[in-house]
């Protein structure tokens, strides 16, 4: 054993990132920004989720045109310069409504995501660090939750909690909390025995220290990339959820109730279904694309 | 054997009723009231009753009793296949479901079948061509198949095959031909998760020893992909089937909505629409009964297709 070199107690000596070490703040940026800038795809894909949830925080920047405003003489209009995606049965501007329903996907999507991400790793660590009998009962407890079909749990939810945005978003949460669990607690029984959680042990430090400073944030990564991931799945699930009906009520729509809406006029305006539901398949495909390539990264 | 497949059973009835009792849970705990619930399922608005027209139906639905006794008495019940009274439909809830399996049953059949031909179709010709664009699409596409809310895809299939083709009905379950549109739609998540695992793991076979042995003894590459790599291959992707054929037939839910088949998905959206509380835990339970059958069937096959694996870890 050296010196200690800057007078931390022994057990806080976390093993040194590669690269940090030397160069300057352009060249660490650099670095940085490099293994990004290699990836046009994910450059373009992060970009575009970011727009979604900027679109989702402040609509009006994006979308000029009142996403309620009826407007008889204009309705069922193909898209067109002055009607990006045309405009529905009531002269609505399309991807006026499209802007605006991203407030209430995004909203939905972050609290199922924060919901399971949270519940998810309190389960984990506490499961895999504890181990014994609390991680037989909390493991047990996730499995019968994973023996019921994700879409009929979240029917179930809904059912005792009533429709809207945010009775949804929870029974989405409560679906995609057990692959949280497990995730983190897997990774916990991993990271638990390195040699660095050892020595801390050696060095005389608390369990309850050894989880928070040294467990804990050296086992989310791949919890991070689950929660990008998930967040494209609960999109998926909460547009199926308000596709049948039982999502945010009119006049206002999220992308589920755009595309619902728009299959009643099928055969005369397919646009007006097949619009939204691109968006759609857009968002979630530079979601996965981005967990992905963050997963490559951190490889 | 006979002691690992009897333990194997019981496994799965105890997931079985456990699901079954967090499904009642769910339902009944939650800050709801059940008796509201329940009336507006029948379209009744809880202010407009008597407090002796409210007892008198706590009385009928049995939810005057504690809430321990409702348990036991629903699943005795649920246990001899009676399910009680859809609240919504006036019906026995298991004389509706025996009406719907049916169609249902033959839905999920079809969704199935398209799932495991395009998942392995994709796979196995992702590994097969060596065109690198066409490789890369191949690759590719499976990402965009798990990406596309499978309610759009139905609602494309529907303009496409039947108002511009005109190849298939747009409604109805009339005919085979009826059941492929809506079979497509619920196969398409299940089968691009299934394309994804298939053509990693075709990638990592291909490099194994055994491989180079193949052809350094003069096989043909398609003599060695369709003998020796395809079976270990799919090897991995037995553990995900039980969830993937889940995935599958729960899409019977939106498949059935768009496509307007009265099966029991749509059954199920009805009645979570009219918070039609039996008929939702009946339907959940058929879920669950049919997704431990096939994780059970899965786990007990495992062994038979990889001798490697043995039924009991042997102790050294």
């Amino acid at each position: 054993m050296t010196v200690n070199l800057d007078n931390r107690p022994a057990h806080d000596l976390v093993p040194a990132r590669e690269g940090s070490a030397g160069a300057g703040l352009a060249g660490r940026l650099w670095a940085a920004a490099r293994p990004v800038a290699r990836r046009p795809g994910m450059l373009l894909a992060g970009l575009f989720v970011l727009f979604v949830v900027a679109a989702a925080f402040v609509p009006n920047l994006f979308a000029s045109a009142d996403p309620d405003a009826t407007n008889g003489p204009d309705k069922l209009q193909p898209p067109s310069a002055a009607h990006w995606f045309g405009t529905d049965e009531l002269g609505r501007d399309l991807y006026s409504r499209i802007i605006h329903g991203s407030a209430l996907t995004i909203e939905g999507t972050l609290i199922a995501v924060g919901l399971a991400a949270a519940g998810g790793l309190l389960i984990g660590v506490v499961a895999g660090f504890f181990g014994r009998w609390i991680d037989a009962v909390l493991m047990r407890a996730v499995d019968v939750v994973l023996a019921v079909p994700p879409l009929l749990l979240a029917l179930t939810i809904v059912t005792a909690l009533g429709f809207g945005t945010v009775p949804t978003a929870l029974a989405v949460g409560i679906g995609i909390t057990p692959g949280f669990a497990r995730t983190t607690r897997a990774e916990v029984l991993k990271v638990k025995t390195l040699p660095y959680v050892e020595a801390a042990r050696t060095g005389g430090a608390s369990r309850l220290r050894i989880l928070i400073r040294h467990v804990l944030p050296n086992s989310w990564g791949p919890v991070l990339v689950l929660a990008i991931l998930d967040s494209g799945t609960a999109i998926l699930v909460i547009s199926s959820l308000s596709f049948l009906g039982f999502g945010a009520p009119p006049p206002a729509a999220d992308w589920g109730g755009l595309i619902s809406d728009g299959s009643d006029y099928l055969i005369t305006s397919p646009y007006l279904s097949l619009l939204p539901g691109l968006f759609v398949v857009a968002v979630v495909f530079s979601i996965n694309h981005l967990a992905r390539s963050i997963e490559e990264l951190q490889r | 054997m006979k002691r690992y497949l009897l333990t194997r059973v019981g496994q799965a009835l105890v997931v079985l009723w456990a699901a079954y009792t967090a499904t009642f849970l769910i339902l009944n705990l939650l800050p709801s009231n059940p008796v509201a619930l329940r009336l507006s399922g029948a379209n009744v608005q809880i202010q407009d009753l008597t407090p002796a027209q409210l007892a008198q139906i706590e009385a009928q639905y049995g939810l005057n009793k504690p809430v321990i006794e409702q348990y036991f008495s629903m699943l005795w019940n649920a246990l001899h296949l009676n399910f009680g009274q859809s609240t919504s439909l006036s019906l026995p809830v298991s004389t509706v479901l025996a009406q719907r399996l049916p169609t249902t049953a033959t839905l999920a059949a079809f969704a199935v079948v398209f799932m495991l031909i395009l998942g392995f179709g994709v796979a196995y010709l992702a590994a097969w061509v060596q065109w690198r664009p066409a490789k890369i699409v191949l690759s590719r596409v499976p990402a965009i198949g798990v990406s596309v809310p499978s309610f759009w895809v139905g609602l494309l299939l529907i303009q496409v095959f039947s108002f511009d083709l005109g190849w298939f009905p747009s409604t109805g379950s009339n005919g085979l031909s009826s059941y492929v549109l809506p079979a497509v739609s619920m196969a398409l998540p299940a089968g691009a998760v299934l394309a994804q695992v298939l053509t990693s793991s075709f990638e990592k076979v291909l490099r194994e020893p055994y491989i180079a042995t193949a052809k350094a003894k003069g096989l043909s590459r398609a003599t060695i992909q369709f003998r020796h790599a395809l079976r270990n291959a799919a090897l991995p992707t037995l553990t995900l089937l039980g969830l993937l054929i889940a995935t599958a037939v729960t899409g019977a839910v939106i498949a059935e909505t768009v496509f307007s088949i009265s099966g029991v998905g749509r059954l199920a959206q009805q009645a979570v629409l009219s918070q039609d509380v039996p008929v939702v835990q009946a339907i959940v339970l058929v879920a669950a009964v049919l997704f431990v059958t096939v994780n059970l069937i899965v786990d007990l096959l495992y062994p038979l297709l990889d001798p490697r694996i043995a039924y009991i870890p042997k102790v050294v």
